[in-house]
């Protein structure tokens, strides 16, 4: 079985023999920042769903450095191809807080004008993708879009992030597959938090792991501890370069782990036990990186603290600007089908006006 | 003017296409070196190269999800399912990616392409080189519908589906691929979508019909007429999603008897839709019920393919019978 790369104990220390990324102290304690942020944005918006304010959430609590440092490490003219559980990737890529919790909500302001449940939200200008539910869609359209870049000339990179329970699928098998035939310049990054819904990774595979499978494509396969900002950076960097080197793709296990439920639909306790949550908590990808930046003295408690408070006020601050806005109107549910609108949706349009008219209907997410 | 057949129509106008646009590109299973099974994209590597035109390993829903990607990088992809029996692994990529694309994002991302495929039977290719996908596709919300009946209309239908802004299934009438021959210009041109045509003028009944059979139900017109002295006016939709109601609603009321002939099979085969429609826009108009001459609501059968298929006497059958009405 191949060797999962460390750099960053969970005590906080450097493993002996490897050594810190060339990242300047602004930069860690930019991924610092990002993480915790992620963090607090993930169980905030959970009580929201609990409090009946917005209708679903799909937090990462646990998986922030397999999500946050790998797309640290792209340029900004790189994809990200998300499937439901990047926010994080969202938000080093400079995604707006304000556009997030519109989504959530669904309302006037959202830029995918209410039609899908919170988490599938998507930036053209940042080169991060429309996200959809089902599992696995989105990889072939990584492979496609490095294909794009290798066509065109560009060095451009494709990011796709997906879950242990996406590498059982077809669209995993079809979009490595052509990957590696067409040496397209995008890399796979398994997020193995060992959980699809209740289905343990043990039942997901009879590989001996997930990052073996890239053998069959014909390219290199990598196991990393997810939970390790710097490993997961390292790694991540190593398989821009061969893409951009025109080496072709890479398979990126990052083996981390769901802390929290699915969604807010699901209730783990179903069907795992507390005491491997307690574990994987020692594991905290945050906890260890916050001793790191605190020993280096690259970060202090007193910062730490200020953070927690700002990050709290902006949360609060934003929700307060979008909480009340109103849903987008009626007739933006028969736009966007086709580019433009044909005459029976102009009918159906007119059909449900007439009857909202006569008898209106209460729009409630 | 150059008279051609749909294959050679089809093959000009991706030349044409991929000529004018350097951002259209074709992918699929055997289309390159091969030109494909039908030779639909015979010659097109020669002149436009690897990096134009390329195989892809043998994966549909491998050949959709890439054109996906390459769409939101900005080209123009046409892919190729090689026959529409083969389409369903790409099903899940066309219903829940492709067709929603724009919808979902807020109409901030959109990945138009044109899918084509060859469909329909009459080639002795039994269950799994005859069907006629169509309504499953009509029945997703975002995906526009596209049938040739002719070698005019389909260079000129494919040239607009290529220059579209909405990803389109292009369903090429295969087993008159070769048989049906026409004057097409050299040039490029389109030919609207969302447009249907009058084959055939007549004032005493409505054919609504598409892809091969528009030749099968505009030759049993013509025997009608002269045998019977009946005027059937045959329409030829050529785009299904979204089909030309204003076309139909005028030939409806003109004659006030319709008939919808098509291969698929009947229950919920597109006609259902027509039938539906019609009755709600035009009810008084009509002297009889819509009648619908369709495949069965079996597989396609290999030994009683000319049974199944409709043909003169199925529609000469139904012409019976919504004048006796």
């Amino acid at each position: 079985m191949s060797a999962i790369l460390q750099v960053l104990t969970p005590e906080g220390e450097i493993v002996k023999g490897q050594r810190a990324p060339d990242l300047d102290p602004a930069d860690l304690v930019e991924l610092y920042r990002l993480m915790l942020f992620n963090r607090r944005v993930d169980e905030r918006m959970t009580r929201l769903q609990r409090q009946g304010r917005i209708g679903f959430y799909v937090g990462s609590i646990g998986e922030e450095a397999s999500i946050i440092a790998s797309t640290f490490a792209l340029e900004k003219t790189d994809w990200v191809v998300p499937c439901y559980r990047e926010a994080g990737a969202a938000f080093v890529k400079g995604f707006s807080f304000y556009d997030f919790c519109c989504q959530l909500f669904g309302n006037i302001d959202d830029k995918v004008k209410g039609r899908q449940m919170p988490n599938h939200y998507c930036s053209p200008e940042l080169r991060f993708t429309s996200i959809s539910s089902p599992v696995g869609t989105q990889i072939p359209h990584a492979t496609g879009l490095g294909l794009g870049a290798r066509l065109s000339g560009s060095s451009d990179v494709v990011l796709v992030f997906f879950g242990d329970g996406a590498t059982s699928t077809g669209d995993f098998h079809v979009a490595c597959n052509f990957a590696g035939v067409m040496k397209t310049p995008t890399i796979f990054l398994c997020r193995n938090n060992q959980w699809a819904i209740s289905v343990p990774v043990q039942q997901q595979t009879a590989s001996e792991t997930l990052a073996v499978k890239a053998a069959a494509y014909g390219f290199p396969g990598v196991r990393v501890d997810g939970n390790d900002v710097f490993a997961v950076y390292q790694v991540t960097q190593e398989a821009v370069a061969r893409a951009r080197g025109g080496d072709g793709p890479t398979l990126i296990e990052a083996i981390t782990y769901r802390l929290g439920p699915h969604s807010t639909s699901d209730d783990p306790r179903a069907y795992r036990d507390e005491s491997e949550v307690e574990e994987w908590t020692l594991k905290d990808p945050i906890r260890r990186f916050r001793t790191y930046l605190l020993a280096s003295v690259y970060w202090s408690e007193k910062e730490d603290q200020l953070f927690e408070e700002r990050i709290v006020d902006d949360i609060q601050s934003t929700l307060n600007k979008v909480e009340h806005l109103p849903p987008p109107p009626v007739e933006s549910m028969f736009e966007d089908v086709f580019e433009s609108q044909p005459w029976h949706l102009r009918e159906q349009l007119e059909t449900l006006k007439e009857s909202k008219r006569a008898q209106p209907v209460e729009e409630k997410v | 003017m150059p008279r051609m057949n749909i294959i050679q129509a089809v093959n000009d106008a991706l030349r044409l296409e991929m000529r004018r646009d350097d951002r259209v590109v074709v992918l699929g299973e055997d289309v390159a070196k091969f030109g494909g099974v039908f030779r639909a994209t015979q010659g097109l590597v020669d002149e436009f190269g690897p990096l134009r035109i390329f195989d892809t390993p043998l994966a549909e829903g491998g050949i959709v999800g890439t054109a996906v990607g390459l769409a939101l990088y900005g080209f123009k992809p046409v892919p190729e399912i090689q026959f529409a029996d083969f389409v369903y692994p790409a099903f899940d990529q066309l219903v829940n990616e492709v067709s929603k694309m724009r919808y979902r994002s807020g109409g901030q991302f959109s990945c138009p392409m044109v899918i084509r495929m060859p469909f329909g039977g009459g080639i002795r290719g039994g269950h799994y080189h005859s069907q006629s996908p169509e309504a499953y596709f009509v029945h997703t919300a975002g995906l526009k519908v596209v049938v040739p009946s002719n070698p005019y209309d389909a260079k000129g239908l494919l040239i607009s589906s290529i220059r579209s802004q909405d990803p389109v299934i292009f369903m090429e009438p295969k087993r008159v691929y070769r048989a049906s021959r026409g004057e097409v210009p050299e040039e490029d041109y389109t030919v609207e979508l969302g447009k249907a045509r009058v084959a055939r003028k007549g004032s005493d009944i409505t054919i609504l019909t598409y892809g091969a059979l528009v030749h099968t139900v505009v030759e049993t017109a013509e025997k009608v007429q002269g045998e019977e002295n009946i005027a059937v006016e045959v329409i030829d939709l050529r785009t299904l999603m979204p089909y030309d109601i204003d076309t139909i609603l005028a030939s409806v009321k003109k004659t006030g008897r319709v008939i919808i002939v098509h291969e698929a099979p009947r229950t919920c085969g597109f006609g259902a839709e027509l039938a539906a429609t019609i009755q709600e826009k035009a009810l008084l108009h009509l002297h009889a019920p819509v009648l619908r001459v369709t495949g069965f609501d079996t597989p396609f059968p290999y030994s009683l393919e000319n049974d199944y298929l409709p043909g003169e006497a199925r529609i000469r059958q139904a012409i019976r019978e919504t004048l006796d009405f």
